[in-house]
């Protein structure tokens, strides 16, 4: 069997073998039962939504249409963390603790190759469900405000939220490969971004009385901000000072451009940090 | 087009303090098969997992084919077909679909997947299970896909640890079988075993570590001549039941004939001295006796003996 050898056959490029272990991955995601998982509780909190307004009717919502998106909306932070923690997780440390990293790396990909795969295929499965929340707040949008127009803000809100996915999923792998054990990676991921940086920010804001501009839930907040009246569409946060029963408080709002720097920001220095430390992971 | 070829120079690997590899220095060339064994905690998994860049030398380094494992995985691996550790596949793949992911991220042409994944499913012998979930399977099926998934690019380098581990004496044969039938096609094929009548069976060649040495690299042939100190033993077999005693001073009259053990009613083990040329010269002196013998093999034994004097020597 002196045959042309098809392993001597051309390996694809990286980028094309990017492309299809990110389309592996997301299949093994789509067949998974905590996509299904995800799929139920971002059902349920929609149909828990959808029930509490028709039954409570509260006016400050169905009164206009931006309050009413930017409060509902406003839960896709949520959905965002809990989608990154089912698909991100364990999505490096997995590779280890299932010993199914055995199998990728026998074969000729780099290691960049299967984070930046599975990267992908973890981004584009949460996309997914951040578009199910959507459809789950448009659809009541529709039926309450009786109004078929959507307000162009919950577009702009939709890439920043595309945009803050992308920098959390981005630390979530950074704590998957850091630690080759799955629930570092869940329950970092969980702590931080849904009470962690928000206490952090507060700590910025009143005890060192500074702009929190490093602090990622400050620039997630632009997912909601844009629903406000004079859009701040800057690179620069703006402070507004409150002055009662003698204390001042000053609070500050992200600009928008502001806010896509520093997400971009999170997701470039973890994935960079990520890489840089798989690259150098041993599969002993 | 160069011969196949895995080369390690001084490759080492320390886990703390603990050297599991110790300057390890081997060149495998050509289309052969070449065993590389070794009791537990040899350095053998070590080894080959330095060869795949699943962990990376403290010192030294590898190359498959000619090219540096340590600085360009991709194209190193890209030739050989690898399992290592038995690994785990994703558990909701059946194992068509796995083969068919493992041919698409190594370039194997489309046209040709459905026909290459066929021929190593049905070698592993697991083609009827070709659409049934991978996650449902035994330790010993995952294995077969395993191997069917090192294989399914028709690769000219293959590197294998300890494949029959996990499986049943039926199981262990058959990999054995799959191993030789790999012979025939031009591959070079290095594979870890700490069983020595595995390697015997179906090596050409044998690399014995120890405590992350190398004790040797040589030819099944030449180990056994070069380590029996001029020793050797062959396995005699009648056509019909001969009693010891009988037939004793026959043989014990050949010269270089040390000493004659009765295996069971049809066979004798033989030990003799002289090397080679003694042996040939008692083959002849066994025939010319007209006991009625039908076949004369090299005793495993022996090989054994040398295995075991050779991994007791360093205690
Ligand atoms: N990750 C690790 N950390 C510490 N020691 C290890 C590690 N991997 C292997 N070893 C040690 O290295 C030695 C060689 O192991 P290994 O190569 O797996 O042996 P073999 O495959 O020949 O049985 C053993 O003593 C083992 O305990
Ligand atoms: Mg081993």
């Amino acid at each position: 069997m002196a045959t042309a050898r098809a392993g001597l056959a051309a390996v694809p490029d990286s980028l094309a073998q990017v492309g299809k272990l990110a389309r592996y991955q997301l299949r093994e995601y789509l067949r998974s039962r905590r996509f299904l998982a995800l799929v139920a509780i971002i059902g349920a909190i929609g149909a828990i939504l959808t029930g509490l307004l028709g039954y409570y009717r509260p006016s400050a919502l169905l009164g206009g249409g931006l309050a009413f998106y930017s409060d509902l909306w406003g839960g896709v932070t949520v959905v965002i963390v809990l989608a990154a923690v089912f698909f991100g997780g364990d999505a490096i440390a997995g590779e280890f603790q299932n010993k199914t990293g055995y199998f990728l790396m026998g074969l000729p990909v780099r290691r960049t190759t299967v984070y930046v795969g599975k990267f992908l295929a973890a981004f584009l499965a949460s996309v997914a469900m951040v578009l199910l929340f959507l459809a789950i707040v448009v659809g009541n949008g529709v039926f309450y405000l009786r109004a078929a127009a959507l307000p162009w803000q919950l577009g702009v809100s939709l890439v920043l939220a595309i945009v803050y996915l992308a920098a959390v999923l981005g630390a979530t792998f950074l704590f998957s490969s850091l630690f080759k054990t799955s629930a570092y990676g869940f329950v970092l991921t969980a702590i931080l971004f849904l009470f962690g940086f928000t206490i952090l920010q507060e700590l910025v804001t009143d005890l060192v009385g500074i702009e929190p501009w490093m602090v990622i839930s400050y620039a997630a907040s632009t997912i909601t901000n844009v629903f406000g009246s004079g859009v701040n569409w800057g690179l620069a946060g703006q402070s507004s000072t409150v002055t009662e029963f003698r204390t001042t408080t000053t609070t500050w709002t992200a600009g928008i451009a502001e806010g896509v720097v520093i997400m971009i920001a999170y997701l470039v220095v973890t994935a960079a940090v990520g890489l840089w430390r798989f690259e150098r992971e041993e599969f002993t | 087009m160069s011969p196949p070829s895995i080369e390690t120079h001084e490759l080492t690997k320390r886990f703390g303090k603990f050297t599991a590899l110790d300057g390890l220095t081997l060149r495998l060339e050509g289309t052969k098969c070449v065993g590389f064994l070794g009791p537990n905690g040899a350095g053998k998994t070590t080894t080959l997992k330095l060869l795949t860049d699943m962990i990376f030398p403290s010192r030294g380094g590898c190359e498959i084919n000619g090219i540096s494992v340590q600085e360009d995985r991709k194209r190193a691996l890209s030739a050989a077909g690898v399992l290592i550790e038995s690994p785990e596949i994703y558990p909701s793949l059946t194992p068509q679909e796995a083969l068919e992911m493992v041919a698409d991220l190594r370039g194997v042409p489309p046209a040709e997947r459905p026909e290459r994944i066929r021929t190593v499913l049905s070698e592993v012998k697991m083609l009827e299970w070709a659409h049934q979930r991978v996650g449902r399977f035994s330790k010993g099926m995952k294995q077969r896909i395993n191997i069917a998934s090192a294989l399914v690019h028709d690769p000219e380098v293959v590197i294998l640890d300890e494949p029959s581990t996990g499986l049943d004496p039926r199981g262990m044969a058959e990999v054995r079988s799959i191993v030789r039938d790999l012979k025939r096609s031009q591959r070079l094929i290095f594979m870890s075993s700490h069983i020595l009548s595995e390697v015997v069976d179906v090596c050409d060649e044998v690399a014995l570590v120890d405590k992350g040495k190398l004790l040797f690299y040589d030819t099944l042939e030449n180990v056994t001549t070069r380590f029996a100190d001029g020793h050797g033993t062959v396995d005699v077999a009648f056509a019909r039941p001969v009693a010891l005693e009988s037939v004793r001073p026959a043989i014990a009259g050949i010269p270089n004939v040390k000493d004659c053990t009765q295996l069971d009613p049809k066979r004798l083990r033989v030990r003799f001295e002289g090397g080679p040329d003694g042996q040939g010269r008692l083959l002849e002196a066994l025939v010319g006796l007209h006991l009625g013998v039908i076949g004369v093999s090299e005793s495993e034994s022996a090989l054994e003996e040398i295995y075991l004097r050779q991994i007791s020597r360093g205690d």
